[in-house]
């Protein structure tokens, strides 16, 4: 155990080290986030409508849960990448703990999950955004929305193993997250959406998690409870991180 | 690998190893393993003994690298027993990753780290502090030539850095048991070179090397013994002079001055030998049954049928007359020279 914990932060420090070294991915996790908050605060904020409060105050939620959603696509590319250059290989030959290598990458998501999360939120302060709920509920909402992200690596670490090359992982990531994102509440009140989309939009687990996020945040009123959104993370947790260790065990044994 | 003219009774490089070593660094009994419908290795048998390099050779596909990462822990065999320093492969894989090193043919360094934190990574997960693991990195870059590069990210090493650095990490732990997996495939001569250099180095320190490879001359000038393997089964093992003399004894190579009289003067020599003599362009090759006299002899009888001759050697054969033999093809067919 005290193996495992060791060797995971040697491989969470690793996969930090290239954060700085490669600019793409820095821009990715600093830029991106506040480009699309601002273009959806000042090209389509003022066309849409939401219940109570301004619409920076109802976006800031969603895009960080979206954004954080898609902050474990380095961990797919990482994991493909690593495997292609057989630098798997080299940890699997070595004496250290074999979940190490799961565990190292997407405990680096957090931090780089946090690194967003935090750009994100100071943007939203500045367009007009604020915390209106006690310390501890603002607390509570970042644990939800870094355990949401946490859950999602798993997800993007399974994609990782299974397809071909980084660019597959890439787009596959894209088409699943994009509409799920999308078709929720994180930019758009669900009572907007043509029946069937708002049918899918009011079971969609990003739904859930976004109007918890806004309750915790803004206290607006949700029509689900807290316990559905952690629900939800430890369902994705539970299904995705054994799936993803199998694939692991299974794409590495060649 | 030119033709010269043989210098014959060369120094044997197997020493006065025993048949059987019971302390074989590297001992393997029947492993097999399938993927699929494809049966990768029909029970495999090698012994390596220790301070020795076992040169591995094979075509493509032929099962080499899936016996590596059977003998380095990455793969279970579906039947069969091995065991690495005396180690169990199967049952005790924790104790012997920390007493083998493997490098591989693609170089697994991270390319986003410098050469000093790859080498400190490795370190650490060999359960090294961190202050120790850097100290062993240093000392590795040293030895390996690559101080200059140690605080350059690798994604700008040449490809011969890049090995030197692999096969640095390989040797973190000090491993009595090394295993490079085609260490010099793609590399520029002067690189190979080198990296013939520090093997030679570790050998003689009381490393032992399993060695896969592609290029005879590779094999021919770092392994004690050879393994050839061919549809995932040992077809033949011996010293690289034993393998030779398999082969049979003299060859006879006659370079012709137009080459459209090979077929002629293969005609010509065919009663000098037990085999069919074959010939590549201007290129006539025979065994011969004996030395003495075989130069003169094919000289008149090519003179007899009027073949102009451009130069006549005899040489002993190569390992690449060894595989060829053995297995029907050549090895590599890129990059041989």
């Amino acid at each position: 155990m005290r193996r495992l914990l060791s060797d995971t932060l040697v491989v969470t420090e690793r996969n930090l080290i290239r954060l700085p070294r490669a600019p793409e991915l820095l821009l990715a996790f600093t830029l991106q986030p506040i480009m699309f908050v601002l273009l959806f605060r000042y090209v389509f904020g003022g066309a849409i409508r939401v219940p109570g409060g301004s619409y920076a105050e109802y976006l800031i939620p969603g895009i960080i849960v979206q954004n954080i959603a898609f902050g474990g696509f380095v961990t797919a590319l990482g994991l493909n990448e690593d495997m292609q250059k057989g630098i798997i290989d080299r940890f699997r030959s070595l004496p250290m703990s074999r979940a190490a290598v799961l565990a190292g990458r997407t405990s680096a998501d957090i931090v780089t999950n946090g690194l967003s999360m935090t750009i994100l939120i100071v943007t939203g302060l500045i367009i007009g955004f604020s915390f209106q709920t006690a310390v501890l509920h603002v607390l509570l909402g970042l644990v939800l929305a870094l355990t949401f992200g946490y859950a999602f690596s798993w997800v993007f670490a399974f994609l990782g193993l299974l397809v071909k090359s980084p660019e597959a992982a890439n787009s596959v990531g894209f088409l699943a997250v994009f509409p799920l994102t999308f078709i929720s509440s994180a930019f758009v009140p669900g009572q907007s959406l043509p029946t069937p989309l708002r049918q899918f939009s009011d079971v969609n687990p990003f739904t859930i998690i976004v109007n918890e996020l806004r309750w915790l945040w803004t206290g607006q009123p949700s029509p689900d409870q807290l316990w559905q959104a952690f629900a939800w993370v430890a369902f994705i947790l539970l299904v995705f991180s054994p799936l993803a260790v199998r694939r692991y065990r299974r794409a590495a044994g060649r | 690998m030119g033709a010269v003219s043989a210098t014959i009774g060369g120094p044997s490089s197997g020493g006065s190893e025993t048949t059987v070593s019971p302390e074989a660094a590297i001992s393997a009994r029947g492993i097999s393993k399938s993927f699929g419908d494809v049966r990768a290795l029909r029970g495999v048998d090698l012994d390596v003994a220790q301070a020795t390099v076992l040169g591995l050779l094979g075509p493509n596909g032929a099962g080499k690298t899936t016996l590596v990462r059977i003998l380095t822990t990455l793969l279970t065999p579906d039947a069969g027993s091995a065991s690495v320093a005396g180690i169990d492969v199967v049952s005790d894989q924790n104790r012997l990753r920390e007493r083998i090193g493997l490098a591989g043919q693609y170089a697994a360094v991270d390319e986003n780290l410098t050469g000093l934190e790859n080498l400190t990574m490795v370190g650490r997960l060999y359960g090294f502090r961190r202050a120790a693991a850097k100290a062993r990195g240093r000392e590795l870059l040293e030895q390996f030539d690559l101080v200059e590069a140690a605080g350059r990210p690798v994604k700008t090493y040449s490809g011969g850095m890049r090995r030197r650095l692999d096969l640095a990490a390989a040797l973190v732990a000090k491993p009595p048991v090394l295993f490079l997996d085609e260490p010099t495939t793609g590399l520029d001569p002067r690189s190979r070179l080198d990296l013939w250099d520090v093997i030679e180095k570790l050998v003689s320190e009381g490393t032992t090397v399993l060695l896969t490879t592609q290029y005879l001359d590779e094999a021919d000038r770092l392994a004690d013994r050879i393994a050839v393997i061919d549809h995932g089964s040992v077809i033949a093992e011996g010293t690289p002079d034993e393998l030779k003399d398999r082969v049979g004894g003299e060859r006879l190579e006659v370079h012709l001055e137009d080459a459209s009289q090979a077929a002629a003067a293969a005609q010509a020599l065919v009663g000098m030998s037990d085999e069919l003599p074959a010939q590549s362009g201007a290129l006539v090759r025979v065994g011969v049954r004996g030395r003495s006299g075989a130069i003169i002899e094919a000289v008149r009888r090519l003179d007899a049928a009027g073949i102009g001759v451009d130069d006549i050697a005899l040489r002993r054969p190569t390992l690449d007359d060894v595989f060829l033999a053995l297995t029907g093809h050549a090895a590599a067919s890129e990059d041989q020279a």
